[in-house]
């Protein structure tokens, strides 16, 4: 969902800032009194399920809204296989978001006026913007047989395959066997994306796509959708889930750009205990691990797509809870150790990317690929990192909920000897509320106030130093 | 500075907007749509084993996983009924379908606490296992703020479940004996499908159109509305279906009679594979006329029609 980009350059003065926000807030005032809800998400109309039901706050799951996706969007009674539905039923809902936000990043490489030089500066720039549209539609072909399908935009319009599956449920009759195949998220279950904020920086998890500074590996994103297959498990209270997944090191794109013969795996388990009034809480583990291209042939200079060869490895693995404090309070927590092979390290792997993005250079760096005699530097080590997620909820009622977090990542050795330790360490916090003005099943609404600090040490373009970039968001995010 | 400040400012407006909204909404008319209404939460418990459930602790789960069906008002008025069949429970009128109680008495705290994690099959009511024992044991508390009789009358006593006698053929046949005898196929259908020449005419005491169990449908995997073992199936024909037309047998049969039915019940499941099914097959799928060796009167029961229709 997060779909706008970092990239406005005007400034405004900061009083028009505090002007235009406070005039969102009285129009969202007003137009919220009139509680309208003039559409259907699909599954709470096809069951008659508040979103609460399954949404600790949309788009985020609880317990039971997880233990519905796990049993491939099946309640398990007879009304789970659409020739039941009411022939109006229609398993399609859209998403998007009008947004107002402000965002300042720091140390960015401006042309200084001298010729051929440029100086580091703030760039602020605020504005009313729009996110991607996503078309939703999923459910079940028959019992026991379920698909997603959806089509998303960014922010001009711009469609591509997002997630598209379809999966076998409850194989057997056995709740511990689902096969999935096609495109979609990993099991995370902090999942990106069902994420509750909606900020460049802030709406994605930090931990879920890291890569050091100056490493090639675009594979090992656990927050991208990827293409593959799913075996997944889970008990009939959904307490025990596993799932193993094999998928390509093409990071979800389509026509096997990069490796065709490269693969990966995510492997999760958890297990979730009853606290009595504290709740459920449940642990876990994940780890992924695989292999992706280093080099590639190329003709006329440019890569051939899925000729990639030279496989390294790559692994993330750790930790994850989700502990509840009554009602009200939770924190989900994410740890991650990573670690990339020192080709990876050393700028080697996406040569699609860096090859489209330095046209005519074919040395290394920037573009890394199979230049004959190539041999990596001299001590070059893989780099390895260790990092945590933690985001406290407080669920105030089912309709308002505040969020924080806070997530750090820590480079633990750098590919290159003598590389600064902390360069491409990564520090953020977000904190916001989601506010939903009405909560029934036919329509989600929700108002969305959220701010992010985003710090990066090292990653200036010119002067190697530390980025600050924050950003202000408000908006209205709606599906129906 | 400024910039906080204007964080400051449209966080605060915001949260002000928010706080105001229940106050407005408060004031809308059925079907209960939006922010709960002003309602009293009663100090009722439930008691299943050593969990104490409050009502007070269910109010946000209630609202979240209940409302939208049941109602804020727990009058079965909540924004989905409209859309559903059967309808939902009424609970203020705290009449029960599954209960291990006597017809016309109110359920205990564990009946409705197994109804929350087993949910009810051919209806919306889901299965609700994910809550916490102390979760469901709350709900069945807040469940009981909605009607006066949780205040003045207990729950009745459960029925004595006497232990389940061998399946044989001539149970089977006693079985079916009582379903002719009893009538149970002019709703049910002499197959058990449902159709029987009563069935499209049947109301829950709501009067919504209510449909008998369709036997037949069953497999390995079916599930009645009450539960899914002989024992359940046992409860049902001795408790009756409050609310519904199914009466309770508790005074017209004995229990051998009961588990002779439910022996022949499960054979009307001709996709189950069960003990009974296997005793038929042995039979080669005949089942034998019954021969009554000990003949003795028994009377019609009544309608069973008491208060409170829905699921």
């Amino acid at each position: 969902m997060r779909m706008w980009a970092q990239s406005h350059l005007c400034q405004k003065p900061q009083r028009v800032t505090s002007v235009l926000a406070a005039a969102f807030a009285l129009v969202f005032l007003i137009l919220g009194g009139s509680q309208s809800a003039s559409a259907l998400p699909a599954f709470a109309r096809k069951y008659g399920l508040r979103c609460s039901a399954c949404h600790e706050s949309w788009p985020m799951l609880n317990y039971f809204g997880q233990k519905f996706k796990d049993n491939g969007y099946q309640l398990m009674n007879d009304r789970d296989a659409p020739i039941w539905q009411n022939p109006g039923y229609w398993p399609v809902t859209f998403r998007i978001t009008p947004i107002w936000h402000r965002v300042s990043t720091g140390k960015v490489a401006v042309d200084s006026g001298t010729e051929g030089g440029q100086v580091e500066q703030r760039i602020t720039s605020s504005g009313f913007d729009l996110s991607g549209l996503d078309f939703h539609t999923g459910g079940t072909l028959e019992k026991n047989f379920s698909f997603y399908v959806l089509p998303s935009s960014d922010n001009t319009g711009a469609f591509h395959f997002e997630q598209v599956f379809a999966r076998l449920d409850n194989v057997m009759g056995s709740p511990w066997f689902n096969v999935k195949l096609g495109k979609f998220e990993l099991d995370n279950l902090l999942s990106e994306k069902r994420i509750l904020t909606l900020s460049g920086n802030g709406g994605i998890y930090q931990l879920y796509h890291f890569i050091p500074a100056g490493d090639g590996n675009i594979f090992g994103q656990m927050g991208d959708n990827q293409l593959g297959v799913e075996v997944m498990g889970h008990s009939a209270n959904d307490r025990t889930r596993y799932s193993v997944s094999l998928v390509s090191s093409n990071d979800g794109l389509v026509g096997l750009p990069y490796g065709a013969e490269s693969y990966s795996t995510f492997i999760t388990g958890s297990q979730a205990f009853d606290a009595g009034k504290l709740g459920v809480q449940r642990l876990g583990f994940y780890v992924m691990a695989g292999q992706a291209p280093t080099t590639w042939l190329t003709s006329g200079g440019a890569p051939i797509g899925g000729s990639g060869t030279g496989n390294k490895g790559y692994s993330r693995e750790g930790f994850f809870g989700q502990f509840y404090f009554g009602q009200h309070f939770d924190v989900q927590v994410v740890t991650q150790h990573g670690e990339d092979s020192a080709w990876f390290g050393q700028g080697y792997g996406d040569f699609v990317d860096a090859a489209a993005s330095n046209p005519g250079i074919t040395t290394c760096p920037p573009v890394c690929n199979n230049i004959p005699g190539t041999q990596l530097a001299q001590g070059s080590r893989n780099p390895t990192w260790n990092g945590v997620l933690v985001e406290p909820h407080y669920v105030y009622s089912p309709q308002l909920l505040f969020l924080a977090r806070y997530e750090t990542i820590r480079m633990s050795q750098q590919s290159t000897p003598g590389t600064r330790s902390d360069l491409g360490n990564i520090t953020t916090y977000t904190v916001g509320y989601r506010y939903n003005p009405f909560m029934t099943s036919r329509a989600g609404f929700a108002w969305h106030n959220e701010f992010n600090l985003f710090h990066q040490d090292g990653t200036s373009p010119l002067s190697s130093t530390n980025i600050n970039t924050s950003e202000l968001l408000l908006g209205f995010d709606f599906d129906f | 500075m400024r910039f906080i400040g204007a964080i400051l400012f449209t966080a605060t407006l915001g949260l002000v907007v928010a706080a105001g909204f229940p106050a407005r909404a408060s004031a809308q008319e059925a079907p209960d749509v939006g922010p709960t209404p002003r309602l009293v939460v009663k100090p009722m418990e439930s008691h299943i084993g050593n969990v104490t459930g409050h009502a007070a602790a269910a109010k946000s789960d209630y609202r979240r996983y209940c409302a939208g069906c049941h109602g804020d008002l727990g009058d079965a008025n909540g924004e989905n009924a409209v859309w559903l069949d059967p309808k939902p429970r009424d609970f203020t009128i705290a009449t029960f379908k599954c209960r291990s109680t006597p017809t016309g008495t109110l359920p205990t705290d564990e009946d409705l606490y197994n109804t929350i994690a087993r949910g009810l099959t051919n209806s919306n009511m889901p299965i609700w296992n994910t809550f916490t024992k102390q979760q469901r044991a709350d709900l069945v508390a807040y469940i009981k703020i909605f009607s006066p009789r949780w205040e003045k009358e207990k729950a009745g006593d459960p029925i004595k479940v006497p232990a389940e006698p061998p399946v044989t053929l001539e149970s089977i046949a006693h079985g079916k004996a009582l379903f002719t005898k009893l009538e149970c196929w002019k709703c049910h259908g002499p197959a058990g499908k449902g159709d029987g020449p009563s069935a499209a005419t049947l109301t829950d005491s709501k009067d919504n159109p209510i449909r008998p169990y369709n036997f037949a449908l069953g497999k390995d995997d079916s599930r009645f509305k009450c539960g899914d073992t002989n024992q359940d199936i046992y409860k049902i024909f001795m408790t009756g279906v409050d609310g519904t037309p199914m009466p309770s047998f508790a005074d017209v049969i004995q229990p051998n009679d009961a588990w002779d039915l439910v022996h022949f019940l499960r054979t009307l499941q001709i996709n189950r594979h069960g003990k009974e099914n296997e005793v038929l097959s042995a039979a080669h799928g005949v089942i034998p006329p019954y021969v009554d060796r000990n003949p003795a009167p028994t009377a019609a029961p009544a309608d069973n029609k008491s208060p409170g229709g829905g699921q």
